[in-house]
């Protein structure tokens, strides 16, 4: 407050509010509301992610710390053939996890949005429950289900459908996928149903209207305009699984070993901080390319229907 | 202008980035005034209520009420009161805890706050409906809890931003007539923001007509109707003729011209002063145009043919052409003589108020 | 007669089998969970409650619970009045940044948590901090405020701004009008968000995994049981209760953001 602001004029008497100047304008009383989040997150992700880009340009040797600038962790990320196979499994798997999540959530999705009626909010419920609880867990079910003695091939010898247990249900790649696809189903569920309500169901009469049938009204219209939907889908199930640790540890096995576990190593037994923080950049670097190039190319398909 | 000024407003400013919503705006408001502001939607009038209130800051400018100036000072502290558009009831609380929200920060003690909400309750007329909750009520239930919500706080002013607007039109006819009615009962100053003609016009004392964020004309109703300052609050406030006009002569605040088809008239200037002569252009509202019936002698007779006809039920607008008009004309003739009868197509004749022709700036 | 199902039918199916399918794995361990038998296998063997019964009066466990618990109400409690501040911000006012900073908060939903735990872990040692809970709670607030500004988003969008604007036009002051009328009218949705954060913090075993040091939450400490296989049977019985809260929970807090939609609902 100015020292030569003259006292209160009115008669409701109280302070004039105080404060600079800024904090009383629209973008000053925004920044200072949504300070305290914003500063957690500035602390607490943002500073220590430039503290892992910073170390990864490092080296260690056992528990002390070299701070000269060096790529080679990056060159040992990048080119040794366990950790650039390790991260195009991991690539692989996060993508085909998306695509699979997207393609097999888009029709219930559908079907909410449209067919829901009053019942939306408690299918929506319905579906994202198994989501919200026990990550661990369901994993933990998924090995239980699938391996070597698990329910399935317990189940199917029972039955006499096969004479001894099947060795190709876990601790392979398949088995990572199937457990990530299925753990990610309700998360893919919510953009997609949120792009479909967005819809406005005039557009599809419109386009009866004008002649097209429903598969064409689907690819020109449903399609195109839902499309921000499934990039978003997309990415909210590519980007997270890419870094897993828990499934390719409990239903992986050798074959299903991911990036993540390599990670952890360096920053549990191996102690080369530098290296794990080298692997996590190259992973996040690398993945946000392979989303953009995904985004650039159904933005294009979705050129391709007009 | 009634009393003495109770809200001056002295060059105000208001800017969203480069998009200026008002533009050094300038105005009185008296006291025991009711004062609207008219103008289409996003004209700035709202901005301009808001602001009196306290929601939103002048960018440059200030405010005064009650001879004060308002800069600084949150909408809590202010004499002002509003009724929101949307009446802004709280849902959780019941009507009297509605009503009597205000009331608690005063600590009146509790018969004195009692009292009051039952005279509130009284004033509007819902009484016995002091239990109900907030999201238990119809629109015009709303309203009246809004208004009595505000004038519990016994303001100095009470602001209204687009009241009726929510309301069917049954209803908002009623309701015009009461709020004007409870103006004038309790004589302090109502700001009104509308953008329907009627409601402004029947309501105020005077009417500030808004357009993209500045002033056309502050003045009261009939003024604002019979000389309205430019050709956009002519056509904002019904229906207005143009007319197409040669040696067009002005002199002080009377003017002389020939209309083409129509003849010789002369007029008088409804603005203040025409900058642009050029762009001055003389109207007529469509009532001031009468059709001359067979037998009846008039002056100023005019030839005019009927392009279309639409009925009103007490009143049939037609639409005619003039040879040397270049817009068609419209007349507006109640039905008493068979107006809604007349063929489209046909030849008539018609006459005009020889004061009614108006100059205003373009 | 018809030869095909209708594609209705057809959807109609293919989205309960989907969501059987999403259940199937999530029911199974309660199943196994009564089953008679050291190793969770078909044919079901009969039932028992000696899996539960195995769970009582282990200390390690029940200090993993309260761990959990201390955890998860802290990091709800936090996470809430980080996402009210932030749902605020998002849906009261328009500014430069709004976009950058809101995306920002949001981040940690889509960062594979990993990183997350890596980067805090790097730092929180750098400073010469000990792992604890104090460490979890940090990181769980990091991954629960998302949550939270996503509840209270919706909270803040039912009711008229108006409302606020009436509390101080009637002379209430800010703080004033913060508990007259903006917390009574958000407070289902922010007990809805206290129990989804709850639920996310109990759930959550990444970031707790780096974090938690000598402390483990119960997650943590269902990871270190599930190297000794004889134990199986009472981590899936353990899994179940924490299943069986997990569903009670959300529940509650989807009744609760229900309350809150009808809470605004106008009824002319």
């Amino acid at each position: 407050m100015q020292p030569s602001a003259p006292t209160l004029p009115v008669e409701r008497s109280g302070r004039r509010t105080g404060g600079p100047r800024f904090l009383q304008t629209e973008t000053g009383k925004g920044w200072l509301t949504i300070s305290p989040p914003l500063l957690y997150a500035v602390l607490l992700l943002i500073g220590p992610i430039i503290v892992i880009i910073t170390h990864s340009f490092w080296t260690q040797d056992y528990l002390t710390i070299d701070r000269t600038f060096t790529l080679d962790n990056y060159k040992a990320a990048l080119t040794e053939p366990i950790y650039r196979d390790l991260l195009l499994r991991s690539l692989f798997v996060s993508v085909t996890v998306a695509f699979v999540t997207v393609i097999l959530a888009y029709p219930v999705a559908w079907f909410v949005s449209f067919h829901g009626g009053r019942y939306k909010g408690l299918w929506l419920f319905i579906i994202t429950v198994p989501f919200w609880s026990g990550y661990l867990l369901r994993i933990l079910s998924w090995k239980v289900i699938l391996g070597y003695k698990g329910v399935l091939n317990s189940g199917l010898l029972y039955l006499g459908v096969i004479a001894e247990p099947l060795n190709w249900l876990i601790y392979n790649v398949n088995a990572v996928i199937i457990t990530l696809a299925h753990s990610w189903a309700a998360f893919a569920i919510l953009p997609l149903f949120v792009s479909l309500e967005k819809l406005d169901r005039s557009l599809l009469e419109a386009a009866a209207d004008l002649g097209d049938g429903p598969v064409r009204r689907f690819l020109r219209v449903t399609l195109p305009l839902t499309m921000p939907g499934i990039i978003a889908a997309l990415l909210i199930v590519m980007i997270p699984t890419v870094g897993d640790y828990v499934t390719p540890r409990l239903v992986g096995g050798k074959d299903g070993v991911m990036i993540a576990n390599a990670i952890q190593v360096q920053f549990g037994k191996a102690s080369n901080w530098p290296l794990g923080a080298a692997l996590a950049v190259s992973t996040m670097i690398i993945v946000s390319l392979v989303a953009g190039a995904i985004v650039l190319m159904l933005l294009g398909l979705k050129r391709l229907f007009k | 202008m009634t009393a003495s000024p109770m809200i001056e407003i002295r060059n105000v400013d208001k800017s969203f980035g480069n998009f200026k919503a008002l533009d050094t705006l300038n105005a009185t408001i008296g006291e025991g005034e009711f004062f609207s502001l008219l103008g289409p939607s996003g004209c700035g009038k709202t901005t301009l209520l808001r602001m009196i209130g306290g929601f939103d800051t002048p960018s440059s400018g200030e405010i005064l009420i009650g001879g004060r100036s308002m800069d600084g000072i949150p909408p809590n502290l202010r004499p002002t009161n509003m009724v929101f558009q949307s009446y802004a009831i709280f849902p959780h609380l019941n009507v009297s805890e509605n009503i009597a929200y205000g009331l608690k920060r005063l600590k009146l003690g509790r018969e004195e706050e009692e009292k009051r909400v039952r005279e509130a309750l009284v004033q509007v007329e819902l009484s016995g409906l002091g239990p109900r909750m907030g999201n238990q009520l119809s629109g015009g239930q709303r309203q009246r809890v809004a208004l009595a919500r505000a004038l519990v706080m016994r303001p100095k002013v009470l602001l209204l931003d687009e009241p009726l607007s929510a309301l069917d039109k049954n209803l908002r006819a009623q309701m015009q007539v009461e709020l004007r009615h409870l103006q004038r009962q309790i004589g302090i100053t109502f700001i009104l923001v509308t953008h329907d003609q009627y409601e402004a016009l029947s309501m105020s004392d005077r009417i500030a007509v808004m357009f993209s964020g500045q002033i056309a004309q502050i003045a009261d109703p009939k003024e604002i109707y019979q000389n309205p300052a430019t050709r956009q609050v002519a056509d904002f406030l019904g229906g207005m003729n143009f007319l197409t006009s040669s040696q067009l002569a002005i002199d002080g605040r009377h003017f002389n011209a020939v209309l083409p088809g129509i003849g010789e008239i002369s007029g008088h200037l409804a603005g203040k002063e025409i900058s642009d002569p050029s762009s001055a252009i003389i109207g007529i509202r469509p009532e001031r145009l009468r059709i001359v019936w067979e037998g009846e002698t008039a002056e100023h007779l005019v030839t005019a043919r009927v392009v279309d006809r639409n009925y009103f039920g007490e009143v049939t607008s037609l639409v005619v052409g003039v040879e040397g008009q270049a817009g068609h004309l419209s007349i507006v003739e109640t039905n008493d003589f068979g107006a809604d009868d007349i063929p489209v197509g046909s030849d008539i004749t018609i006459t005009y108020d020889g004061d009614a022709f108006i100059i205003m700036q373009g | 007669m018809k030869l095909l199902p209708s594609p209705r039918r057809v959807l109609s199916t293919y989205v309960i089998l989907y969501v059987a399918i999403l259940y199937f794995p999530v029911l199974l361990l309660p199943v196994f969970s009564f089953n008679d038998s050291a190793t969770p296998m078909l044919p079901l063997a009969g039932f028992t409650l000696k899996w539960y019964q195995g769970l009582s009066g282990n200390a390690a466990m029940l200090g993993a619970a309260w761990n959990s618990l201390i955890v998860g109400v802290s990091a709800a409690f936090l996470s809430t009045v980080l996402g009210i501040c932030a749902a605020r911000a998002i849906t009261r006012h328009r500014f430069r940044g709004l976009g950058a900073a809101s995306s920002l908060i949001m981040a940690p939903l889509i960062l594979p948590e990993i990183i997350i735990a890596i980067s805090l872990l790097v730092v929180l040692l750098g400073l010469g901090l000990e792992l604890s809970l104090v460490t979890v709670i940090l990181g769980h607030l990091l991954i629960c405020v998302p949550y939270s500004v996503t509840v209270l988003v919706s909270g803040f969008e039912g009711f008229d701004p108006s409302m606020e604007e009436a509390s101080r036009d009637l002379g209430e002051t800010a703080f004033g009008t913060l508990r007259r009328v903006t917390l009574p009218m958000l407070a289902p949705s922010i007990v809805s968000s206290l129990l989804v954060t709850f639920t996310i913090s109990l759930d959550e075993f990444i970031l707790a995994f780096f974090l938690s040091g000598t402390e483990p939450t119960l997650p943590v400490y269902i990871w270190g049981q599930l190297r000794f296989a004889a134990k199986l049977p009472n981590v899936l019985a353990l899994g179940s209760i924490l299943i069986a809260a997990s569903l009670v929970l959300l529940t509650a807090a989807e009744l609760f953001r229900r309350r809150a939609e009808r809470k605004m609902e106008l009824r002319p």
